[in-house]
């Protein structure tokens, strides 16, 4: 992957920068020395690091409007940053530009339960943000796999999602309101307590614009009375096809599963050497969880086992406590992990209709011998989203760049059957220019146009989501600003 | 009465009209909700009918013309709907039209089941649509996660046909329930509406009627669930006077609720306010109104007024905004400065030639 090259004319800045960022931040809130801008050089998608001239760890809105208003007097790239663990390079940085961590900004602001919504800084990680009111019954919906790490303002950008959103929705659907810091250092608030707001729904468009719009700074969170209980099931086929028919039947049917999780044999296999999760040795193995009270759960579960049964299943496993249920639930948790323990991977997160899962398993199996390249699957199977993991040796040369190829091959074919590139994580550096295949000039002028008018001189986070060849002209207008 | 309707048949066609187009339009879908005002109208009515329908998989594409009702009884064979409930304004609205889903996801109208399902705005999963200068558009697709790209769809669901004609859309569909109950519940205050949302209860809906100080708050589900669910609820609301409507009556009551036909025999300015669940109760006290009910756990509020008055005005302090539906204040709440600027620029760049629904939102 192309990684842009620092611009002088901003670079010759830096010192300038520094001194009017030091007016009124803190002298360790300001990290200019080359040795320690590198612990922000790369965010999860570790393949690619370039440190930031500058980083700065902002306490308010006010200084993150004054920082903002300084590197637009200046023309200095920003890049947002939370926790750093976006898998897609969102926080990657360039030479030339100034990271703006969120993570000090991490204070609760207001817990409302009669309205069922919580107001914190987005520096927050999104499991804390649950643990703040766990206590009292509720919980934040949204559960992306970094959890324990990621922050509220990197879900934000990314619209993340997670295991659970079959039933409870992506970030978009339990985000009320945030406030936001503009590339200008203006202050604006989106949204709010009430439940539509009147005029565009600019709430809905900077959610998932990935740091481009703007700066979040505080968010209104929707938070949920937590259900009774919840348990799962576990069932095994020899065949993803019966797999994925079982999927569609227990959804026709009515029952609305809080997850359906699909892991196909080299996946079932290592996570089985890994975690001793007791898995069958079988083509596709689905682990389905119905949430209420415990006569809800076993109306619920009797369904799934009914239709599941209907099947030809080769191994059906339903957990009667919360032991069974972790034990269910170990293998598929520790699926990254385990494929981690064999090799390098890419973790790839593209969406497909439900409907073309078992003709994608076929083609994606094809090409892993095209490729020379294994790889096993992980899938939201109740949303379509797929995760499939390529493995490669980063030391090996050329590796890296045959995973690449075979990973954007497999979110060609997505895009081909209906779906799409990206399902939860995000476009950033890994997929900006494989977006031509989903979106025509045109479509992609419109998304551009929007960015136009939030950030008129492209300064925020600018290389990411677009492809460089698209978004050339406007960032080399900025650039050429810069200059004059 | 209006003097020329275009209404082309494919989006070929939308696009060769909108080149060619210099003087402003209006769009209609089924003119439920909005009635023309331009002289001259594009109507969808022509792009009509579903493109694909996967129950297995909750997703559902439809040209933007196909009415509301063929939705539904299409919907229902599968034993499924739209779960946010669009609700019909063309009874209280006096208006003769019938919706067409792009209207409904055009306007994010979204009812009683909002609290539990989320908005229009939330169903929509994806949207193609000719914009001012005729250029075709597709943003989002038929896939229930998709974070590729900006969010048009967001921006384009409760835009009023303000930024391009939309020619199809595909969204989430829900399973219907097999079972409802509804708990009518004596009540002086609508603060029980909030208690209740907040049981592990998975609450479908919640009604205050006003002047009756009456409460509905609806539990929908598998059978047994239900019946657990409802005695529960009895048990938590012990001290009440309680009654049960069960499947049929509650199911009539809900429709009453989705036809707005509450607010149908009284006269006065029709207003609709939207504000934090909890300040429902406090918009009521402040304004006084003939009438008034509250749904989505009191956030939103449902008024008529005496003729001139202005509802903005009084609740100037309170966060939210407020819709005038009959009377002769400006239909949209205006927003923040910053807000409006961006939203202006937004509306530039999809409409230079501002020939959409000028009268609307400017």
């Amino acid at each position: 992957m192309y990684l842009t090259d620092p611009d002088p004319t901003i670079l010759a800045k830096k010192m300038q920068l520094v001194d009017k960022l030091l007016s009124f931040l803190p002298r360790d809130a300001v990290i200019d020395d080359p040795r320690e801008t590198l612990a922000y050089e790369c965010d999860a998608l570790s393949a690619y690091r370039c440190p930031p001239m500058v980083a700065v760890l902002p306490r308010t809105t006010e200084e993150v409007a004054n920082i903002a208003k300084i590197c637009w007097e200046l023309d200095v790239p920003v890049v947002p940053r939370g926790s750093g663990t976006s898998l897609a390079g969102g926080a990657l940085p360039t030479g030339d530009s100034l990271v703006l961590g969120v993570a000090r900004m991490n204070e609760t602001l207001e817990v409302d339960y009669p309205n069922r919504l919580m107001r914190v800084q987005t520096g927050r990680t999104n499991l804390s943000v649950t643990g703040e009111v766990e206590s009292d019954g509720f919980f934040y919906a949204p559960d992306p796999s970094s959890q324990l790490a990621c922050a509220i303002s990197g879900n934000i950008a990314m619209n993340s999602g997670g295991a659970h959103c079959l039933k409870y929705g992506v970030t978009s659907n339990n985000l009320l309101a945030v406030k936001m810091v503009t590339m200008q250092g203006e202050i604006i608030d989106l949204g709010g307590s009430h439940l539509d707001s009147s005029g565009y729904d600019l709430l809905g468009l900077v959610c998932g614009s990935e740091g481009q719009l703007g700066i979040v700074t505080e968010a209104t969170l929707r938070i949920l009375h937590k259900p009774e209980g919840a348990l799962p099931v576990l069932i095994g086929y020899n065949d993803s096809e019966v797999a994925g028919q079982c999927v569609s039947d227990i959804i026709k049917a009515g029952v609305l599963p809080v997850a359906i999780e699909f892991m196909d044999r080299p996946c079932i296999r290592a996570t089985d050497a890994f975690s001793q999760a007791g898995y069958p040795d079988c083509e596709a193995l689905l682990i389905v969880e119905v949430e209420g009270s415990d006569l809800e759960i076993e109306e619920q579960l009797t369904k799934i086992v009914e239709i599941a049964k209907r099947h030809d299943p080769v191994e059906l496993r339903r957990a009667k406590n919360n032991d069974e249920a972790s034990r269910i639930w170990l293998g598929r948790k520790s699926a990254f992990g385990a494929m981690g323990q064999i090799n390098d991977y890419m973790c790839l997160d593209g969406t497909i209709p439900v409907s073309k899962l078992p003709f994608v398993l076929k083609r994606i199996s094809e090409m892993s011998r095209e490729f020379g390249l294994d790889v096993g699957n992980v899938f939201h199977a109740g949303d379509g989203n797929m995760h499939p993991l390529i493995l490669y040796n980063a030391n090996k040369p050329g590796d890296l760049e045959t995973c690449e190829a075979f990973g954007a091959e497999i979110l060609k074919l997505c895009v081909e059957v209906g779906g799409c590139l990206t399902g939860e994580h995000g476009v950033g550096i890994e997929k900006r220019d494989l977006m031509h295949i989903q979106y025509s000039g045109d479509d992609l002028e419109a998304q551009m146009a929007i960015k136009d008018v939030f950030d008129p001189k492209w300064l925020l986070n600018p290389t990411k989501v677009f492809p460089l060849d698209a978004s050339a002209e406007r960032r080399a207008n900025a650039s050429q600003e810069t200059a004059a | 009465m209006n003097a020329v309707t275009v209404a082309p048949g494919s989006e070929s066609e939308v696009r060769e009209v909108l080149l060619s187009e210099t003087e402003p339009l209006h769009i209609a879908g089924g003119q439920s909700r909005l009635v023309a005002t331009e002289k001259k109208i594009i109507s969808t009515s022509a792009l009509n009918g579903i493109v694909e329908y996967e129950p297995g998989a909750l997703t559902m594409v439809a040209k933007a013309g196909t009415p509301l009702s063929v939705i539904k009884a299409i919907l229902q064979q599968e034993n499924q709907q739209l779960a946010f409930e669009p609700p019909e304004m063309k009874h209280l609205l006096r208006l003769t039209g019938n919706s067409t889903i792009g209207g409904v996801f055009a306007t994010n109208a979204s009812g009683s089941r909002r609290i539990q399902v989320g908005a229009a705005r939330d169903h929509l999963l994806g949207v193609r649509f000719v914009d001012g200068v005729g250029r075709i558009l597709k943003n989002g697709g038929r896939v229930m996660k998709n974070v590729t790209g900006y969010d048009l769809v967001k921006l384009m669901a409760g835009s009023w046909g303000t930024l391009g004609v939309i020619t199809e859309v595909s969204f989430k569909v829900l399973p219907i329930a097999e079972t409802q109950s509804t708990l009518k519940i004596n009540s002086c205050k609508a603060s029980i509406l909030t208690k209740a949302i907040n049981t592990t209860y998975d609450i479908s809906g919640t009604f205050y009627d006003v002047g009756e100080g009456m409460a509905y708050i609806r539990i929908e589900g598998f059978d047994k669930s239900v019946k657990y669910r409802v005695e529960q609820l009895l048990r938590e609301f012990a001290d009440f006077e309680v009654d049960i409507l069960e499947m049929e009556e509650s199911k009539n009551f809900w429709q009453n609720v989705n036809d707005l036909d509450f607010l149908k025999e009284i006269k006065g300015d029709l207003w609709r306010v939207s504000v934090k669940p909890t300040e429902g109760s406090k918009i009521i006290e402040m304004l006084d109104p003939k009438i008034g009910f509250l749904d989505w756990c009191g956030g939103l509020v449902w008024l008529r007024v005496d003729e001139g008055l202005n509802v903005r005005e009084k609740m100037q302090k309170v966060e939210g905004h407020a819709m005038c539906l009959l009377g002769r204040f400006e239909q949209f709440h205006p927003t923040s400065t910053l807000e409006k600027k961006l939203s202006n620029s937004i509306r530039k760049k999809f409409d230079p030639k501002m020939l959409f629904n000028q009268e609307i939102m400017n």
